[in-house]
């Protein structure tokens, strides 16, 4: 069945292929884009089928498939979905069919051949989040890239070249090594236990030598934060989102980066636990400037894409510090925020490109008092951005609140720092879409901008009510997705035995939080713990002195 | 009614849903108008209902609406815990007095606004209610929310729609930058608040209210040192301080003004500024426990309130003034409350609610009349115009100053007389404070209804429609009569307020508390109420006999209290002989301490300074980090970009010179070499036989030789 979900759109990508026609024919265009669309759209209900039909009270994968591949050297066709994955196939689903309808009017050069990339995309990107064996995962690790680097390359804005070349070097030298981490683990397996495997379940707990799981987990990690990006393996980021077409951009935020947090948290961390431990503190404070500098930096940009970059670059660094802090409340919020900043950076960035597809600008400085000529798109503007700032009720508040909680338990200063980020996003967002909105319309050519069309509302309608639907009701992500966290959290302690699979479901309160290994000092050294730590000899209860004279 | 306490912000969250979705493009401003005031008055009357029902029976009850965000494993100091946050709405008496006042108050203001916002767009008057009904909506969440998380959806809400009211004419550039300064100001205190509740969770195991209370209260108070609970009121604070427009945070309050009046009424005067005071109120146990916390709330709140009130003497925009009172007034709560004298608080709260609304809708009233001027000095002999306005605006202006037997005066007592007790100097404050109000509001009444000048308008001023001025009438009744609910006991009263609340604030356990999921209370309830009941009285009578009003203490209490009325009659006689009689006065001593006179006027420049330092810093490094990321961090990718390919160039040139050149150069070397060797191929028989020979000949020579 998950093959039938991850080859679908590949198969729709050789069904848009015959359709176009020979070379690129314009009057086939409309039957192009529909055909693509209705692939998409297809694709986006079988992966809610899957969460229908997703049993929420077990961590083990589910769906899963497995064929002999290579069996010489161990590779096997595996795939499998748990409750961390299962979200990030439904929103690969849901975001393709937005990102074809974004591109409706602003692609016209060969559709056929756009359209066929995004499709491919599209398998390549639910091929990783599905991916149980190392190999097949590297194979669709890499897949990614090339339709991506077409995308850019292509169909983007002026330096698309320099960004679409700078973005798949930069992310080939991640995963040059990983690839290299990959054999590695699975020869130090096979000399182990003499059999060689590429089968992620069971390299879980190989035993490796201290060196070599240190070298493993930073060429795993190095790929992953790259791909993410961590501080400061993120300067591809800004280039590539600010040249890629609209639809890239909301594919490469919505959906990309997450393969990198993915990748850390069902790779990196649980195949290498005690390296994890050891390095998971660097890995937090990168994460944590991160926040900060990102964060930043989007503040004084003068082009609306970038900003909304290095909002990514602000917001992933949240995610990162979830992850680190491996405890089930902060991956909790890692795995939601994921989920979140897909919907918001990507609503963002679909409004962004409206605006560019009417204006063909980015500058901030050249929009002003957009609401009195568009009140519709800046109301849809509006609840994104309050969405991405995090507001309670919208699904940003319930990731970074999370978060923010994991990352406390973890070290209360650290949280305290990452909590600035809150602060510094409302400047930045707020005082972008205050110069984009409000204001007298001081352009001319702003003056007869076109409100929403029927095909943006119905881009912005799903992405809007996806957004208060997760702030309003979590749980029902959540819930699913507790057993599968609990289990990582439990397998990185290192608490879970190496033959996990056999764990009897159901057992979704564990938490084993309390031996935390990764803690890289004791809860109780930090001054705020210590102190409320002093508990208090039981004294009686006092008379109050309190409202009476 | 217990069970039905989450249709107070429903109706008017309902009202705003529709308004906004539908209003804004199809209803007539009286439909708009009509669904967004029957949602507040709906709004109201369960309020009432509720109130009367807190008033019965001294205990809170946790009404359970639904789970939000499900149970996650998570370790406390209490050991496994589970953090989850629930939609809990709990009602008791100090949530039934908060939310009497936003529905009493927001129900006038709504009615108020029918007429004030008339003369906009019709698409913008619906958009107004909308915001409008969607912050009441906010407002009762957060004073009904029975957990810090839900109290925090409420708490940002507001701050959402006050963001979106002050900057309502967003054409005006003023307008929306203090919009964005509010609600960054505010964010700055929500990170305080925000890491206070994640702290309050690792210390207590829970956000529950209730529970927070009960544990709070078996920690041993923080007299020494500065701990964990200290810690988290402190952080706290931060939120309260953001919210409350209190130093160093105060400074979005003043320019929040830009916004229209009756939300500068609502937002700005009588609810969401008062909701830093209301979670110092709602979590008076855990405070009690940080007295050095308390300490710190009381000398800012005493400061702030100085501050302001200076501030306001010498401002010139009606609202702006007011805005300043506001934020001394609420100094006074703070400084209540820091004191420990939370119910106190709570009372000045509600009774300023009231007197600060009835300004803030007078003074609109006066821009109405006067074409949207708000320079004090441009009006002047309004009273004749405006009669009703100059009443009502007169009695608040009394209530203000703390001319009994308005509400004012009782709860401004209360105040002085609790920090008289606890602290000399911050009681010399408080007092100077009080003057100082009483001087700025009558120069405020002096130049906007007295003076022989004609108002400079360009036609004569009017007294606002009906719809205006009821509100203002109601507002001067309430200001009138809200105070003999707290008439102390040296009066002969009962502060009736203060028992009224004692079951929220006071750390006892008189308080039961009930879960109420949708269903009939349980059995047992009403013992656990008469209970509950039985406790109270009991404390309270041990209050008492520990406690005795003793002669000296009555005596006391009479000389604060005429002593702080002394202070407001001299404030006004003050304001009234410079600004009536001799309006030469107070022009002379501007000019004579010039120097104090600028550093009022400029609000201490403390606005500057922040631009100086905190803004110009922060963008300032934005653009510095922006520089690194451009050249260093992205200037090292290049040049790996460009190393690799000089790299690549080199190669290149090693291959094209040195590896093929000496392929090159074998193959050169051969045909070069076979240039050479081409010369003996004559084709001659002859020579040929002359090299066979003279080969032979060598060899046989080398043979012979060698032998």
């Amino acid at each position: 069945m998950l093959s039938t979900i991850v080859f679908l759109p590949l198969v729709g990508a050789v069904l848009v292929l015959l359709l176009g026609g020979r070379g690129d024919r314009a009057e086939r265009e409309p039957i192009v884009r529909y055909a693509a669309l209705a692939v998409s759209l297809v694709s986006f209900a079988s992966t809610l089928w899957l969460w229908m039909q997703f049993n929420a009270s077990t961590a083990e994968f589910q769906f899963v498939e497995q064929h002999e591949w290579l069996p010489q050297f161990g590779i096997s066709y595996h795939l499998g979905v748990d409750g961390i994955s299962l979200f990030l196939v439904v929103l690969t689903g849901f975001l393709t069919p937005l990102a074809l309808l974004t591109s409706w009017q602003s692609v016209h050069e060969s559709v056929k051949l756009f359209s066929f990339f995004m499709l491919v995309l599209e398998t390549a990107m639910l091929g990783v989040f599905v991916s149980l064996d190392l190999f097949l995962f590297y194979i669709f690790w890499d897949a990614v890239l090339i339709p991506m680097y077409f995308l850019i390359g292509i169909w983007g804005y002026e330096r698309r070249i320099y960004a679409a070349v700078k973005f798949i070097l930069y992310t080939m030298v991640g995963s040059i090594l990983m690839l290299v981490a990959i054999i590695g683990l699975g020869y130090a397996h096979a000399s182990s236990t003499g059999t060689l495997s590429f089968d992620l379940l069971q390299l879980y707990g190989t035993a490796l030598s201290r060196t070599m799981e240190t070298w493993f987990f930073l060429a795993f990690t190095l790929a992953f934060v790259i791909k993410v990006p961590l501080f400061p393996f993120h300067t591809w980021l800004p280039d590539a989102h600010v040249e890629a077409p609209t639809a890239g951009s909301v594919i490469l935020a919505g959906v990309m980066l997450k393969m990198g947090t993915y990748g850390l948290l069902r790779f990196a961390f649980p195949l290498f636990p005690t390296a994890a431990a050891e390095f998971a503190p660097y890995i937090a404070a990168l994460a944590v400037v991160g926040i900060v500098y990102g964060a930043l930096v989007a503040m004084v940009q003068p082009d609306m894409k970038k900003l909304v970059a290095y909002s990514s670059v602000s917001h992933l660094g949240f995610v990162v510090l979830g992850l680190c802090a491996v405890n089930v409340n902060g991956v909790q919020g890692a795995v939601y925020q994921m989920l979140n900043h897909g919907v918001s950076t990507g609503g963002l960035f679909i409004i962004v490109g409206m605006l560019s597809d009417r204006r063909h600008t980015r500058l901030i400085s050249e929009y002003g008092g957009l609401k009195a000529v568009m009140p519709r798109l800046v109301a849809a503007f509006l609840l994104i951005t309050l969405s991405s700032i995090a507001l309670p009720g919208m699904n940003g508040f319930i990731g970074e609140f999370l978060i923010l909680l994991g990352a406390f338990r973890w070290h209360p200063k650290v949280a305290a720092i990452a909590a600035t980020g809150v602060i510094l996003s409302a400047v930045y967002m707020l005082w972008m879409f205050q110069r984009v909105n409000y204001g007298d319309v001081t352009n001319e050519e702003n003056r007869r901008l076109p409100d929403l069309s029927p095909r943006e509302w119905a881009i912005m309608i799903p992405t809007i009510a996806t957004a208060i639907a997760m702030g309003i009701f979590p749980g029902v992500f959540l819930k699913p997705m507790e057993p599968a966290v609990v289990r990582v959290v439990d397998r990185i302690h290192g608490t879970l035995p190496a033959a996990a699979s056999t764990r009897s479901p159901g057992s979704g309160l564990r938490a084993s939080d309390e031996s935390s290994t990764l803690a890289p000092r004791p809860a109780a050294d930090s001054p705020l713990i210590s102190t409320l730590g002093s508990r208090p000899s039981a004294l009686g209860p006092r008379s109050s002195r309190i409202g009476q004279r | 009614m217990t069970t039905f306490v989450w249709l107070l912000p429903f109706f008017p969250a309902a009202g705003a849903a529709i308004n906004g979705l539908f209003g804004i493009r199809w209803f007539s401003r009286g439909v708009t108008a009509a669904i967004a005031c029957v949602s507040m008055l709906v709004s109201l009357a369960l309020a009432i209902a509720g109130g009367v029902n807190a008033a019965r029976a001294p205990i809170a009850r946790e009404v359970f609406l639904g789970e939000w965000i499900p149970p996650i494993p998570a370790v406390t100091l209490k050991g496994a815990a589970a953090f989850h946050a629930s939609w809990v709405l709990l009602i008791d008496p100090l949530a039934a007095v908060m939310a009497l006042v936003v529905t009493g108050i927001g129900f006038l203001i709504h009615l108020y606004s029918t007429a004030y916002m008339r003369s906009e767009p019709r698409g913008s008057y619906a958009r107004f209610f909308c915001y409008l009904n969607l912050f009441c909506a906010f407002m009762l969440l957060l004073v009904l929310g029975g957990n810090f998380i839900v109290m925090f959806v409420g708490w940002e809400g507001v701050g959402l729609c006050s963001y979106l009211l002050i900057g309502f004419w967003y054409h005006k550039g003023s307008a929306a930058n203090a919009g964005r300064k509010a609600f960054i100001v505010n964010r700055i205190g929500d990170w305080g608040f925000l890491v206070g509740i994640m702290a309050a969770f690792f210390a207590f195991g829970t956000l529950d209210f209730q529970a927070v209370a009960a544990q709070a209260g078996r920690w041993p108070i923080e007299r020494a040192q500065f701990g964990g609970l200290s810690i988290i009121c402190l952080l706290l604070f931060v939120g309260a301080a953001g919210k409350s427009a209190q130093i160093p945070l105060y400074v979005w309050l003043p320019d929040a003004m830009e916004g229209p009046t009756p939300v500068s009424a609502l937002i700005h005067a009588a609810t969401m500024v008062t909701a830093g005071v209301y979670i110092v109120a709602r979590n008076a146990v855990l405070f009690s426990h940080a007295p050095l916390v308390l300490a710190i709330i009381a000398i800012v709140g005493a400061l702030t309130a100085l501050m302001a009130a200076s501030i306001a003497i010498v401002q010139t925009d009606i609202k702006r003034v007011l805005a300043y009172s506001t934020i001394s007034q609420l100094g006074l709560m703070f400084l209540a409350a820091g004191v420990g004298a939370v119910s106190a608080a709570v009372f000045h709260l509600v009774t300023h609610a009231f007197f600060k609304a009835l300004l803030f809708l007078g003074s609109g009233a006066v821009i109405h009349a006067m074409a949207g001027e708000q320079d004090l000095r441009r009006m002047g002999g309004l009273k004749r115009y405006l009669p009703v306005t100059f009443v009502t605006m007169v009695v608040g202006a009394l209530a203000i100053a703390g001319i009994p037997p308005l509400a004012g005066f009782f709860s401004k007592d209360e105040i002085l007389l609790q920090t008289f007790g606890r602290n000399r100097a911050l009681w010399v404050l408080a007092s100077i404070t009080s003057l100082l109000t009483a001087f700025y509001m009558f120069r405020l009444i002096a130049f906007t209804f007295y003076g022989t000048d004609e108002p400079s308008s360009p036609h004569p001023p009017h007294e606002a429609p009906g719809t205006m001025t009821v509100p203002l009438m109601i507002l001067a009744i309430g200001t009138i009569v809200v105070g003999f609910m707290g008439i102390p006991r040296t009066l002969g009263g009962a502060n009736a307020i203060e028992h009224f609340l004692a079951p929220s604030i006071a750390e006892t356990r008189a308080v039961a508390f009930l879960k109420v999921a949708g269903q009939p209370d349980p059995p047992g309830t009403q013992e656990m109420i008469a209970q509950a009941r039985e406790e109270l009285e009991r404390d309270r009578a041990a209050h008492r006999a520990a406690f005795p009003v003793s002669e000296a203490t009555e005596g006391r209490a009479w000389a604060l209290m005429l002593l702080s009325t002394l202070l407001g009659a001299t404030g006004m006689a003050a304001a009234w002989r410079f600004y009536v009689n001799h309006p030469e006065v107070p022009r002379r001593a501007a000019e004579r301490w010039s120097g104090v006179h600028a550093l009022l006027l400029n609000k201490y420049y403390v606005d500057d300074l922040y631009d100086a330092t905190i803004v110009r810093g922060t963008f300032g490094a934005a653009r510095e980090l922006w520089r690194v990321d451009l050249r260093l961090i992205d200037g090292f990718v290049n040049a790996w970009g460009v190393t690799t390919r000089v790299l690549a160039w080199m190669s290149h040139m090693i291959d094209k010179v040195g590896v093929d050149g000496a392929v090159n150069a074998a193959g050169w070397s051969a045909g070069e070499g076979s240039f050479l060797v081409r010369r003996g191929q004559t084709g001659l028989v002859q020579n040929y036989a002359l090299v066979i020979i003279l080969g032979l000949f060598g060899f046989l020579t080398v043979y012979l030789l060698a032998r």
